[in-house]
C-alpha cells in the first residue's frame, strides 16, 4: 500500500491522519521515557534498527522473491566495517559520514559476491548457499584474532565511538530547544529519520522500472526474461541494493551499542529478521514495518510480562520468564500465520492472487496441494 | 597415513548419522517441497527420550541390550506422534498457503520444541550412559570402536530397507506417485494425507534413531544439539540434490568426510592460518563450489522451468 493510495478518498483527513502520525513519531521517546521507563526507548531504537533490516531484506525476499538466509551477514559488515575503524581496535577513529558509506558499500559488494555464484540456483538451494554464506562471515569473525588479530575473536570489539557528527555527539545527552535530550532520544531521531529514508527509497523502488522488474521475476523468472528484462542485473541488484541496507544498518548498530561481537550475528538473527518480512506481510513496506516492531517489542514485552502473569494466576513462578517468553514467542510464530498465512498486512495485489479462486497464486502452488480440493 | 584413516573414520561415523537426518529432510521435501524447519529438534527429542528411558530402566535387573532396544522403541514411537503432529498442526492447514508461510511455522515449532527440552530437562549437558562395553579396535594405525562399527552398520542397514520401502512396496508407490504429481495420484485412489502423515513419520524415526546414535557417540546429550545437526543435515541434502533419497546418502556420508578431513587437514596445508575452527568454513564452500557446477546438487536431476 502507497501513501498515495491511502490518502485519495479523503484528503483532508489523510492529512490529518499524516499529522497525528507524525506528531506521535516525535514525541514517542518523551511518552515511552515518562509511561515505561528509559530502557523501553532503547527498545523501540533497536526496532528502528530492526525495521530498516527488515526492509533490506524485504527488496531481496519481498520483491525479488529470492530467499535469503544469511542476511545477518551484511549487517554484520556494516557492524564490523565501523567497529574496526571507529574504535581502539586499530586506533582508527574515522568520523561517522566517512565510516557508514564504506560500511554501506562493503555491504553492497558483498552482496553482489553472494549473488554472482548464485544466480543459477531456484528456491532452496539458494536458501541453503545463503544461510552457508552468513555463517562463513560469523565463523571468520569468530576466528581472525589469529594469526594476525583483526576481528578480536568471540571477545568482539568494544568502546567504539559514539555517533558523531562536526562536534555533535550521538553519546551525551544535549539541550535543544529548552529540552534535555538523552543519548537514547537522540538516537531515536537519528534512526527514525534514517528510518523514513529508508522507507521512501522502499515506495520509489516498488513503483519503478526496477521495482516491477522485480516482482516479474518473482513472478515468473522465465517470463520476465522473454519480456526483455536482464534477470542477472536485476537480481544481482537486488542483493547488491539489500545488503547496502544492512550494511547501513550494521553501522549504526555499531556505533549506538558501542560494542560489537559475532555472537549478534548468528543464523537465529538472520532467521528473525525473516520472519519479520514474512510475519508482517511480505513485499508490503506497511507489513514489513509493522512486523519488525512487533518481533521487537513483543519478546521484550514478554520478558517483563511473563514474570509477574505468573505471579498473578498462579501464585509463584511455576516456569523461569525468559523460558517462558521464548514458548510465547513460538507459540505465537505458529498461530499468526495459521491465522493470517499471508501476514498480518499483506500487499494488495497478493491478496487479490490469494483470493482468486483458480488464478495465478493456485498455479503457482504446484508442489503444494490438498486431497480435498 | 594413520590420521588420514582415523579422519576418514570419523567422517563415515559421522557422515553416517547425517544421512539419516538428511533422508528425513529429504523424503518431506520430495514429497511438500517444503523445508521442515523443525526436523533438527526431532533428532534431540529422540535423544532425550532415549536418556529418560534407559535412566529409568537403568536400575532394574534388565540386560543392557533390552534396555537399549526398549529406549529405542520408546524414543522412534514419541518421535513418530511428535512428526505426525507437527505436520498436522504446523504444515497441513497451510498447503494452500504462500510458499514462505510453512518455513515461519516451522521455525516456531523449532522454538517450542526446543524451550521445552529446556523447560523439562534443564539447560545442562547430560552423560549418556554406555550401555555396552565400548571396546576399541585397532585398524591400520587407526582406532574404531564398537559404537561407531555399529553406528555405520545400522545406517547402512536402515537406508537399504528404506530403499526397499520407497522402491518395493505399495506404500513407497505411493509415496512416489505422490511426490510425482499429487492430483494425478489422488485420482488414482492414493491417500494423499494418509502418504504424507506416514512420510513424516517414517521420518521422525529415523531422526529418533540419528538421536541416540550421536548421542552414543559422543556421550553427551543437550537440549541445543539438534539445531546445528538439522542445519548440517539439510546441508547435506542439498549438496546431495534435494527430494533424491541416494542424494540425501551421498550427502550426508560426503559432508560427514569434507568435515573431518577439512577439520585434520586445513591446519597443515595452511600452515596454521586456518585451523580445524574453520570446519564449517569448507564444508559450507564446498557446497557452494558444488551447486555452481551443478545447481540442483549431485544427484538430483534438472529440474526444468516450470515443470
Amino acid at each position: 500500500m502507497n501513501i498515495r493510495e491511502i490518502m485519495r478518498p479523503n484528503k483532508r483527513n489523510a492529512w490529518l491522519a499524516f499529522a497525528a502520525l507524525a506528531l506521535l513519531l516525535l514525541v514517542l521517546p518523551f511518552a515511552t521515557d515518562a509511561l515505561l521507563g528509559r530502557g523501553w526507548v532503547r527498545i523501540v531504537d533497536f526496532a528502528l534498527l530492526y525495521i530498516m533490516l527488515a526492509l533490506g531484506l524485504n527488496i531481496v525476499v519481498g520483491y525479488a522473491g529470492l530467499l535469503d538466509l544469511g542476511y545477518v551477514a551484511f549487517f554484520a559488515v556494516g557492524a564490523y566495517t565501523y567497529a574496526l575503524l571507529s574504535s581502539p581496535q586499530f586506533g582508527l577513529h574515522l568520523p561517522f559520514w566517512i565510516v557508514l558509506p564504506i560500511g554501506a558499500l562493503l555491504a553492497c559488494v558483498f552482496g553482489a559476491l553472494l549473488g554472482a555464484p548464485t544466480l543459477k540456483l531456484r528456491g532452496d538451494y539458494l536458501a541453503i548457499v545463503t544461510l552457508g554464506f552468513g555463517e562463513i562471515i560469523r565463523i571468520f569473525l569468530n576466528n581472525l584474532n589469529a594469526p594476525i588479530n583483526i576481528t578480536n575473536g568471540p571477545q568482539g570489539i568494544s568502546q567504539i565511538d559514539a555517533i558523531r557528527i562536526a562536534e555533535f555527539s550521538f553519546g551525551r545527552s544535549h539541550e535543544l530547544f529548552g529540552l534535555t535530550l538523552p543519548s537514547v532520544h537522540l538516537y531515536y531521531y537519528l534512526f527514525l529519520a534514517l528510518t523514513l529514508l529508508v522507507v521512501f527509497v522502499s515506495l520509489r523502488l516498488q513503483d519503478s522500472r526496477i521495482g516491477r522488474a522485480w516482482m516479474a521475476i518473482r513472478e515468473d523468472e522465465v517470463a520476465a526474461a522473454a519480456m526483455g528484462i536482464n534477470t542477472r542485473n536485476i537480481k544481482l541488484l537486488a542483493f547488491a541494493m539489500g545488503a547496502t541496507f544492512g550494511g547501513v544498518a550494521g553501522g549504526l548498530f555499531a556505533g549506538f551499542q558501542g560494542f560489537v561481537s559475532p555472537e549478534s550475528f548468528s543464523l537465529m538473527e538472520s532467521i528473525m529478521i525473516l520472519c519479520m518480512v514474512v510475519l508482517g506481510g511480505m513485499g508490503n513496506i506497511g507489513g514489513v514495518v509493522l512486523g519488525g516492531v512487533l518481533l521487537v517489542v513483543l519478546p521484550e514485552a514478554l520478558r517483563n510480562g511473563a514474570g509477574p502473569a505468573q505471579q498473578a494466576l498462579f501464585g509463584n513462578t511455576l516456569i523461569d520468564p525468559e523460558s517462558l517468553r521464548m514458548l510465547l514467542f513460538g507459540v505465537a510464530l505458529i498461530v499468526v500465520m495459521l491465522w493470517r498465512p499471508a501476514g498480518l498486512w499483506p500487499s494488495s495485489q497478493r491478496q487479490r492472487e490469494l483470493e482468486a479462486q483458480d488464478g495465478a497464486a493456485q498455479q503457482e502452488q504446484d508442489t503444494v496441494y490438498d486431497a480435498s480440493k | 597415513m594413520e590420521i588420514l584413516l582415523q579422519q576418514i573414520i570419523n567422517g563415515l561415523v559421522q557422515g553416517s548419522v547425517y544421512a539419516l537426518v538428511a533422508l528425513g529432510y529429504t523424503m518431506v521435501y520430495g514429497i511438500l517441497g517444503l523445508i521442515n524447519f523443525a526436523h533438527g529438534e526431532v533428532v534431540m527429542v529422540g535423544a532425550m527420550v532415549a536418556l529418560v528411558v534407559i535412566k529409568a530402566l537403568l536400575a532394574s535387573a534388565l540386560s543392557p541390550v533390552l534396555v537399549l532396544l526398549l529406549s529405542l522403541l520408546a524414543a522412534v514411537s514419541v518421535c513418530m506422534a511428535l512428526g505426525y503432529g507437527i505436520e498436522r498442526i504446523a504444515y497441513r492447514p497451510l498447503r494452500h498457503a504462500p510458499r514462505l508461510a510453512p518455513l515461519i511455522t516451522a521455525i516456531g515449532v523449532s522454538i517450542v520444541l526446543q524451550t521445552l527440552a529446556m523447560i523439562i530437562w534443564g539447560r545442562e549437558y547430560h552423560a549418556f550412559p554406555q550401555l555396552l562395553p565400548n571396546v576399541a579396535h585397532s585398524l591400520g594405525g587407526a582406532v574404531i570402536n564398537e559404537v561407531q562399527i555399529a553406528i555405520v552398520l545400522v545406517a547402512v542397514l536402515v537406508m537399504l530397507a528404506l530403499l526397499l520401502l520407497v522402491h518395493r512396496t505399495r506404500l513407497g508407490r505411493a509415496m512416489r506417485a505422490v511426490a510425482e504429481n499429487p492430483a494425478a495420484a489422488a485420482l488414482m485412489g492414493v491417500n494423499i494425507n494418509g502418504v504424507i502423515s506416514t512420510t513424516f513419520m517414517l521420518g521422525s524415526a529415523l531422526a529418533a534413531l540419528a538421536g541416540i546414535m550421536v548421542s552414543a557417540n559422543y556421550g553427551i546429550v543437550h537440549y541445543y544439539m539438534g539445531f546445528m545437526l538439522g542445519l548440517k543435515a539439510f546441508t547435506a541434502a542439498v549438496l546431495g540434490g534435494i527430494g533424491n533419497l541416494r542424494g540425501a546418502m551421498l550427502g550426508g556420508v560426503m559432508l560427514g568426510l569434507i568435515e573431518s578431513l577439512g577439520a585434520g587437514y586445513s591446519g597443515e596445508l595452511t600452515g596454521g592460518v586456518f585451523g580445524s575452527n574453520y570446519q564449517d568454513v569448507f564444508a559450507f564452500i564446498v557446497l557452494i563450489a558444488v551447486l555452481i557446477f551443478r545447481p540442483s546438487g549431485l544427484l538430483g536431476e534438472r529440474v526444468a522451468e516450470r515443470a
